[in-house]
């Protein structure tokens, strides 16, 4: 795994992080095991899986929002200066959310309050990490607006949310999330919830972000085909671990792995016109079925036997571009088998 | 249109009786506690317009007056009820688990002794007057409060965006205070403008047992006490106060139901 070649340290560093369900019974099964990735500065890095990959628990232990049920039980996750998120307790991360690292959710109508302004809420959030006056804090606000592209930004300091569109409703929750310029932005599945056309928009606003003032953006989503075209390197999760890594480019050009591939020919595009679509059978292994072997196995058209009996290493599959695929080892023929 | 209907009719009887209780700080027309024997049980007539009283009290300024009382044990009763409803609502509510089962099984114990009983017996065990009163009207209100809020608090705790502003990194009490409060301000604010009209009536009731406040001083219950002997023979002593607190109850339930309703967004 490399970074983009910078020499400073990355924004985010996951270490080998594991995270478990406990059980009623006692046992706890893992839902993220042996992760690793990094975010360099300015970086747009995409995670994507179907759900149930665990890609969001996995983004909510960045900044230690993990529902109770879950315990972070192996791993480490370092930001920019080597300090652990995963040991800073509640004090230290509370400083950490929002001005070094900030997170943007999937509905920007039930993340925004209700009750409050959507310039009470921008101005709360400038508030929590900087003590600056009402007045200071809308005066930033509105040009915060303005920055993420908000039309008649005075005006819309007091509207309530459920006055305004989806998609301004999703630029009021960046506009929140980089009021305090953090670091890195992590997104999860930011354009879900939207409009296909207000989908764009909102990537090419993230572009714009890091071009103007170099954030990292984390970008959690299961659409391979809408993330291809903003990131920088794209991360493949399957059943709580990456199966494929490397530049965007790379892995959509030449995926090494069968899920991807399965991913990539199931993203309905102009050109496959009159062509069916081709779905990837079966579903994610179920938290208890997840065995010995490669989880993706049951599913996968290239199962070989040894696919069932043990987990696949990772294997480079082109510069910088590595996955977890017993069919590397013969290499040259991946390629092509899965083509 | 039925929405703003209610909201306006409660507006206005709370509006009238307000108005009544200001000018009563600066008019009556006679003095409520001088007494005039002569002029007894008299009918109402231009002089006295609600009639007098078995002291010759004008009725009507003993009414006006009333108003005063009334307000007062209503206002600082549910000031009492809310204030300490709201800690131990968010107490509860927030931090959950043992604090809850603690505050929710006490607020219970309460709110399954009958409430005029626990009145009475506040009242009675300290002196009759009226600080005791709204005392004992606050801590009756406290588990109705209570689990207004923490029903609210419990419910937003697990919303989105108090997920989002955690991401922001907002600690508890900008989460509880400037996050969670405004949303569940109405159910509070409907709790509030009923609880008003309870106080009412509870005083009403504690005078009327000549347990509230003490005479000579004017309390819609206490002259309904006064009145009953005489409920024949001058049925306008009892009329005045009796469709007073019918007003004043209505009134606030009206408002009650109309904030409800007109701070319902999603209604």
């Amino acid at each position: 795994m490399t970074n983009t070649g910078k020499a400073d340290a990355p924004v985010l560093d996951i270490r080998d992080v594991r995270l478990e369900l406990a059980t009623g019974s006692g046992r706890s099964l893992p839902v993220v095991d042996g992760v690793s990735l990094r975010v360099g500065k300015g970086e747009i890095v995409g995670i994507v899986g179907e759900s149930g990959c665990g890609k969001s628990l996995l983004s909510l232990s960045v900044l230690g929002l993990l529902p109770p049920a879950i315990r972070f039980a192996r791993g480490e996750i370092l930001k920019r200066d080597g300090q652990a998120l995963n040991r800073l307790g509640a004090a230290g991360l509370r400083r950490v959310r929002g001005k070094e690292i900030a997170m943007i959710f999937q509905d920007p109508m039930s993340a925004l309050n209700p009750s409050l302004t959507v310039g009470r809420q921008v101005a709360e959030a400038i508030r929590l990490h900087e003590g600056c006056s009402r007045r200071e804090a809308e005066a930033r606000t509105v040009a915060l607006f303005r920055k993420v592209g908000l039309p008649r930004p005075e005006s819309l300091l007091r509207e309530y949310p459920h006055r305004l569109s989806g998609g301004m409703r999703q630029r009021v929750m960046i506009a929140m999330a980089v009021s305090c310029r953090p670091e890195l932005l992590i997104a999860d599945e930011p354009t879900t919830a939207l409009d296909v056309t207000i989908q764009a928009q909102i990537l090419a606003l993230m572009k714009k972000l890091r071009e103007e003032d170099g954030t990292s953006v984390l970008l959690i989503s299961h659409d391979l085909g809408l993330v291809s075209g903003i990131c920088d390197r794209i991360m493949v999760m399957y059943a709580g671990k990456i199966v494929e890594e490397g530049p965007a480019a790379d892995v959509l050009r030449r995926p090494a792995h069968p899920y991807t591939a399965g991913l990539l020919a199931s993203i309905p595009l102009p050109s496959k016109k009159g062509s069916k679509l081709l779905p990837i059978e079966g579903s994610v292994p179920a938290l208890h079925e997840r065995g010995q072997g490669c989880a993706f196995a049951s599913r996968c058209a290239h199962a070989m036997a040894r696919c069932t009996r043990e987990a696949p290493a990772f294997g480079y599959a082109g510069v910088s571009h590595a996955a977890a695929c017993h069919l590397l080892e013969e290499e040259g023929e991946i390629v092509h088998a899965i083509r | 249109m039925k929405r703003s209907l209610l909201l306006s009719l409660g507006l206005l009887l709370v509006g009238a009786l307000a108005l009544l209780m200001i000018v009563s700080f600066f008019y009556t027309p006679y003095e409520p506690n001088a007494m005039k024997i002569a002029e007894r049980l008299q009918a109402p007539s231009l002089s006295h317009p609600l009639g007098t009283d078995n002291f010759g009290r004008d009725v009507l300024s003993r009414v006006m007056a009333g108003t005063q009382t009334a307000f007062l044990v209503g206002s600082a009763s549910v000031a009492i009820g809310s204030a300490v409803g709201l800690a131990v609502g968010i107490v509860a509510g927030y931090a959950g688990r043992w604090a809850d089962e603690l505050l929710m099984r006490a607020t219970d114990a309460l709110l399954a002794f009958p409430g005029i009983l626990l009145a009475l017996l506040l009242v009675s065990v300290f002196k009759p007057s009226l600080s005791q009163t709204i005392l004992a009207i606050g801590i009756l209100f406290v588990p109705s409060f209570a689990r207004v809020v923490r029903s609210g608090v419990l419910q937003q705790r697990e919303a989105e965006y108090v997920r989002a502003v955690k991401g922001f990194g907002a600690g508890h009490v900008n989460i509880v205070f400037v996050q969670i409060l405004p949303n569940i301000a109405s159910s509070i604010v409907t709790t509030a403008a009923l609880s008003f009209s309870t106080a009412i009536l509870v005083e009403a009731a504690l005078s009327y047992l000549g347990l509230g406040v003490q005479p000579p001083d004017p309390s819609w219950g206490r002259m309904l006490n006064e009145s009953q002997t005489y409920l024949a023979k001058a049925p306008w002593f009892t009329l005045a106060p009796g469709l007073l607190i019918t007003a004043t109850v209505l009134g606030f339930n009206l408002l009650s139901d109309g904030i409800r309703d007109a701070l319902d967004k999603r209604g």
